[in-house]
């Protein structure tokens, strides 16, 4: 039976990923701030991230070569860190905070306006490949409680009825 | 877009402030925030050296002696602002230098993730420099060849701004080879993470430093023995660096001044409130400030509220009722009431809000942070998580609050690997302490002889 078994691919392979050569460069300069160009890692996903919106599997094996380390290794680190993303994501990303000062003022009432503008739960992409919600732990924003971000920009206080024209700001 | 749309998102863009206008701060009294602008604008190289900026850099230079730097912190007792309230100059004595060790890095513990905390932002945001200051001074103690600032992902915009003031500080000769000429070497980078509020426990902040899961490390050993790469190493809170230059400039009884008769703990805070109060806000006022007075300043509960109970720094400090309004906020007192000052920016909870509701949110966000390590704080928070939605919708059975007890009890000091269980672990006891009648209100079946025990 053993025989028979086709050889098992590699879990993580290249799917002819190429990383994009100014991205190389710009992990390989990252490297220079650490005594090990491990460290480097979170920010390499990063700058892949912001190339393709999201890691895809071939860029783990490639950053895994540029770091000189294991794929499994930055797997691991990819899969961990909640603003590294390994699959497709929208256009623009809605993070809303749901701690507790967030909670306090209104979260919830924001969340169920955003899932019925959306047409989304968190985790999930609009079919016109626009947004992804997702929850985040408190922004630093508490004063401005219920705050969210989308992309870089953080908005707070806000209310269900700020949204339609926030969101028209991200095509 | 519309120019309306434009600029009624514009005015919803969250911008961090200070409560107190510039006429009210001064150096003697806000140490930390007298040089910021009313504008809110960051305060770059030019004006922050206008306002004395790096003087105490100056000073410690031309003293030229690291072990006094250490003395005077451990004098001042500056206690760490991260929430832990260790002592900054303790810590600082006890990194190994010296001899045969190679110099060490000072990392800059800025991720920021406790739910109800906005005041490193605020420094980061608008005053960068008082940061770079308070590192060097750390560096220079500590014999720290490099330094980190470890910022959360989401904070772009102080990553932007630091970036900018830390180039700043490299071509005015204050970071770099041989600063200001004195044979002394320390740079900076900002190193920004992607998420995960166990990153700001200092040993997964280090693993995570290193590109590494966030799982934190075992201790000892210490940070200060064994850090990053293997290299004696300090965290600290941003807050707490922001202390250090006022310190060295002024010296041990001046910082203890600033507190006055009100406590034991020196220095000024930077106190909060955030939660259903008039002007939620941030304002820096001596240590020991009651809550009542933050309360005060910012407009008392929001249309009429009554207050029920609240939290003095952050999801992992114990819930404190009204009649602790008027006790001294600083690290001993709050940590005598079964609480903790954590980073002192206080979260209000008005009387109609659901105590179990409440708590669920708080268990649900350390239930989703546990970097999943240890059993009890895997395992077990999710099932508090469960425990507490049943309650919550009244589904509870017999026996549920006891369950809630024991699972809070594993949690414990001393039970997991690091603090994030302990963290979990307060507020579900001190809630359950002075408002078990409510989660007993969630139970569905009257409760049984045996479970009441
Ligand atoms: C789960 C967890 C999260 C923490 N997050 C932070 C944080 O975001 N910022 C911070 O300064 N300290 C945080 N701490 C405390 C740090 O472990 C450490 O005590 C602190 O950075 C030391 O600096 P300090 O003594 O100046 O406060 C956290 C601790 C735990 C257990
Ligand atoms: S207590 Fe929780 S967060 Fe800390 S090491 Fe254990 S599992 Fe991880
Ligand atoms: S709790 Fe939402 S911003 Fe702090």
């Amino acid at each position: 039976m053993m025989a028979d078994t086709p050889q098992k691919t590699a879990l993580i392979g290249s799917d002819g990923f190429e990383l994009d050569p100014a991205d190389e460069t710009a992990i390989i300069e990252e490297m220079d701030h650490y005594e090990r160009p491990q460290a480097a890692c979170i920010e390499a996903l990063k700058i892949v991230q912001r190339r393709h919106g999201w890691v895809p599997d071939g860029a783990i094996a490639a950053v895994a070569r540029v770091l000189g380390i294991g794929p499994g290794e930055v797997e691991g680190v990819a899969t961990f860190y909640s603003l590294i993303f390994r699959q497709p994501v929208g256009r623009h990303i809605v993070l809303v905070c749901d701690s507790s000062a967030c909670f306090l003022t209104g979260f919830e009432e924001l969340r169920h306006a955003l899932v019925e503008q959306l047409g989304i739960d968190y985790g999930q992409t609009t079919t016109d490949g626009r947004f992804t919600l997702l929850p985040v732990c408190c922004l630093g924003a508490c004063d401005g409680a219920p705050a969210l971000m989308i992309d870089d920009d953080t908005y707070g206080p806000v209310s269900p009825a700020d949204l339609p024209g926030m969101l028209e700001a991200y095509p | 877009m519309s120019q309306s749309i434009a600029s009624q998102r514009e005015s919803l863009r969250y911008r961090s402030r200070l409560m107190q206008p510039e006429a009210e701060r001064h150096p003697d009294t806000h140490p930390l925030t007298w040089r910021l602008r009313d504008d809110g604008e960051v305060v770059w190289l030019e004006e922050y050296l206008r306002k004395d900026g790096y003087q105490s850099v100056r000073k410690a230079l031309a003293d030229g002696d690291p072990q006094a730097i250490i003395a005077t912190m451990k004098d001042a007792n500056v206690g760490g602002r991260g929430g832990g309230g260790f002592s900054a100059g303790l810590k600082w004595s006890l990194t190994l230098q010296g001899g045969d060790m190679p110099r060490g890095y000072l990392i800059c513990n800025a991720d920021e993730m406790e739910p109800g905390t906005f005041k490193d932002r605020l420094l980061m945001e608008q005053q960068p420099h008082l940061v770079i200051e308070g590192m060097i001074l750390a560096a220079l103690a500590n014999n720290s060849c490099y330094g980190y600032i470890f910022l959360r992902g989401e904070y772009v915009t102080a990553g932007r701004v630091l970036n900018r003031a830390l180039d700043e500080a490299r071509a005015g000769g204050w970071l770099g080879a041989d600063i200001n000429g004195s044979g002394f070497d320390f740079d900076i980078v900002v190193h920004s993470g992607a998420g995960r509020y166990i990153c700001g426990e200092e040993t997964a902040l280090i693993n995570s430093l290193e590109g590494k899961r966030a799982n934190p490390r075992a201790k000892p050993p210490f940070p200060g023995q064994s850090g990053a790469w293997g290299k004696p190493s300090v965290v600290n809170n941003v807050e707490t660096l922001c202390n250090a230059p006022g310190v060295i400039l002024n010296g041990a009884d001046w910082y203890q001044g600033l507190s006055g008769e009100r406590t034991g703990n020196g220095g000024s805070k930077i106190y909060g409130v955030s939660g259903l109060v008039e002007k939620p806000g941030l304002w820096e006022l001596p240590m020991g400030t009651t809550g009542a007075e933050i309360l005060d300043r910012a407009g008392g509960m929001r249309n009429g509220r009554q207050l029920k109970a609240w939290l003095p720094g952050g999801a992992s400090t114990g819930f404190l009722l009204p009649e602790h309004l008027e006790l001294a906020l600083d690290f001993d007192t709050v940590g005598k009431e079964g609480s903790r000052l954590g980073t002192g920016l206080i979260t209000v909870v008005p009387r109609e809000q659901s105590l179990v509701a409440l708590v669920r949110n708080l268990e649900e966000f350390f239930a989703r942070e546990s970097c999943g390590w240890c059993t009890p704080c895997r395992d077990g928070l999710p099932w508090t998580v469960k425990v507490l939605r049943a309650l919550e919708s009244g589904q509870g059975e017999a026996g549920d609050i006891e369950l809630l007890d024991k699972l809070a009890a594993d949690c414990g000091p001393a039970q997991t690997f690091c603090a994030h269980a302990p963290g979990a672990a307060m507020p579900l006891q001190t809630a359950l302490k002075h408002f078990r009648h409510e989660f007993e209100q969630g139970i569905s079946e009257p409760r049984t002889k045996a479970a009441e025990g």
